[in-house]
């Protein structure tokens, strides 16, 4: 029934970056003793008169910097945006809304709890991939944008 | 506190390191694994798996200690219920990563990539997070900044 698309497919590239992505969750986790959660890191540096400021700036700082060390090697890799500007406010709103009120996001949750073997990660994993599969699945084949 | 930042630091270069050489930065490969009625790209299952195969071996070596490698204490996520807040929240963002493909991480590298779409897209996730703060602090004013910590 599932139509693989062979051409779009990478699965060498994926494991490597997957395991890329373990051992940066691995790195924080055995030297800092947190979970690489980015929705975390992210949503509590918001909060007025919070510590742990420096770290947490850092560490966003790594993510957001990664082209530009990317750059002094190789070109960028693509990156294909095709919702519209309206789609993104509402889908950055619901993100971070949502992330916050759930406690986690694709890190937190996806990679870190399920490694931890935490059910709660488990139960926000699968609401999150149950309504993104909803999702495009609404917005490609029923309203066929 | 300088060597937890540079840890930090590197821990956030290596994670966008990974996003990148997988693939995942870019939302139409993302979407291109959501899309499981269309012609459905695997890709970011064998991510997720990559990654939780590290990361089993890191939790189960950090199960068995108080102190990190480096000495700071383990903070690990004290709350374990399923509660709706849970679900409910995580079920919303899932919708916007429906809509989007983006999720905060890949956002993150997109916009440093100078993306203008993940700029927009950051900026509204940020305006989501302070929004959740302030409605947090209405609805329960005495929990101050000790919220929203620790929590995974």
């Amino acid at each position: 029934m599932i139509d693989i698309a062979w051409s779009q497919f990478t699965p060498g590239a994926a494991l490597t970056g997957g395991l890329l992505i373990g051992l940066a969750a691995a790195s924080f986790l055995l030297l800092n003793g947190r979970i690489a959660g980015i929705s975390g890191i992210l949503g509590s540096l918001l909060v007025p008169a919070r510590r742990d400021i420096l770290w947490r700036v850092a560490f966003l700082a790594g993510l957001v910097g990664t082209p530009s060390l990317w750059l002094l090697f190789s070109e960028l890799p693509p990156i294909q945006v095709d919702a519209g500007y309206p789609a993104l406010i509402v889908a950055g709103l619901l993100v971070g809304i949502g992330t916050r009120y759930g406690s986690g996001c694709t890190s937190g949750h996806g990679v870190c709890g399920l490694s931890r073997l935490s059910p709660r990660s488990l139960v926000a994993t699968l609401s999150f991939m149950a309504t993104g599969f909803l999702t495009v699945f609404v917005i490609r084949h029923l309203m066929g944008v | 506190m300088m060597k937890y930042s540079v840890t930090s630091l590197l821990a956030g270069l290596i994670f966008g390191l990974g996003l990148m050489v997988s693939g995942m930065a870019n939302p139409e490969k993302v979407l291109g694994f959501l899309d499981i009625a269309g012609l459905w790209d695997p890709s970011l299952a064998f991510v997720m798996g990559g990654a939780i195969i590290v990361g089993l071996v890191a939790f189960a070596v950090a199960r068995r200690r108080t102190l990190s490698f480096l000495g700071f204490t383990m903070k690990m996520p004290a709350n374990n219920r399923i509660e709706p807040r849970l679900v409910i929240g995580s079920m919303m963002f899932g919708i916007g990563w429906g809509i989007a493909g983006f999720c905060p991480g890949p956002a993150l590298v997109a916009l440093g990539a100078g993306e203008i779409k993940a700029v927009v897209f950051v900026a509204s996730m940020v305006a989501g997070m302070m929004a959740f703060e302030v409605i947090e602090r209405i609805k329960r004013p005495s929990l101050g900044d000790t919220r929203g910590y620790q929590k995974n």
